[in-house]
């Protein structure tokens, strides 16, 4: 599965996209960003906050509650600042 | 008809309005980079195909809900200075009030539900843009 990230979650994370494969227990975003905080000590400083962090799976938004059963890509980032 | 770019190139405001003369009534808003607290840069990220899904979905929403005969969204992405267009929406429709609560309406949802991020760079240091809460209050008001 593919896991990107955007803005400063990109930045704090050190890279734009990686390639994950949670373990089967996984089951929500929210579970996931707890799972991936472990991976290094850049994973833990992106997603120490995850009251700051927003999601969307196959490029549909989405709460961080929702399950991302079967998704091919889940996109973590900060709240949205356009227009 | 509707259309949706997302793109680094700047924001034609002649050419984009010209094209919306499809009715009787075109309505648009566009908005420039400030230059507020020493702003030098603006630099808009995003998340390539979500967005443009995303705005895409906002027009097909804005054109059935008030009958619109057009709708366009442009977003400007990349680094911009204080003064340059980084968005520009229009709306046609027979009628003025249906072109303008539509107008409205996309700008206060492309807010809070398209995926960009602002960056902006303030004597030499680069900082993200918080989201606003008041952001979230304008987009809730036409559900």
């Amino acid at each position: 599965m593919r896991l990107l990230y955007f803005a400063w979650v990109r930045e704090r994370v050190g890279v734009g996209e990686e390639e994950v494969t949670p373990p089967a227990s996984v089951t929500t975003v929210a579970e996931l960003v707890a799972w991936r905080a472990a991976a290094s000590e850049r994973h833990a400083a992106a997603f120490a906050e995850p009251a700051r962090l927003r999601a969307a799976v196959d490029q549909a938004f989405v709460p961080l509650d929702a399950t991302f059963a079967g998704a091919r890509e889940v996109a973590i980032f900060p709240p949205v600042t356009g227009g | 008809m509707i259309r949706v770019v997302v793109s680094t190139a700047v924001i034609d405001l002649a050419a984009e309005l010209a094209a919306l003369e499809r009715d009787g009534a075109v309505a648009s808003f566009t908005g420039l980079v400030r230059g507020d607290d020493g702003v030098a840069t603006l630099e808009l990220e995003h998340y390539p195909g979500a967005t443009e899904a995303a705005l895409g979905q906002l027009a097909e929403a804005a054109s059935a809900r008030w009958s619109l005969t057009a709708a366009t969204i442009v977003h400007r992405v990349g680094p911009m200075a204080p003064g340059e267009r980084i968005v520009f929406v229009g709306t046609c429709a027979p009628h003025r009030g249906a072109a303008l609560e539509a107008c409205a309406f996309l700008i206060d949802r492309l807010k809070t539900d398209a995926p960009f991020w602002k960056r902006e760079t303030v004597n030499g240091a680069a900082r993200w843009v918080e989201a606003r809460d008041s952001d979230d209050v304008a987009a809730t008001r036409w559900e």
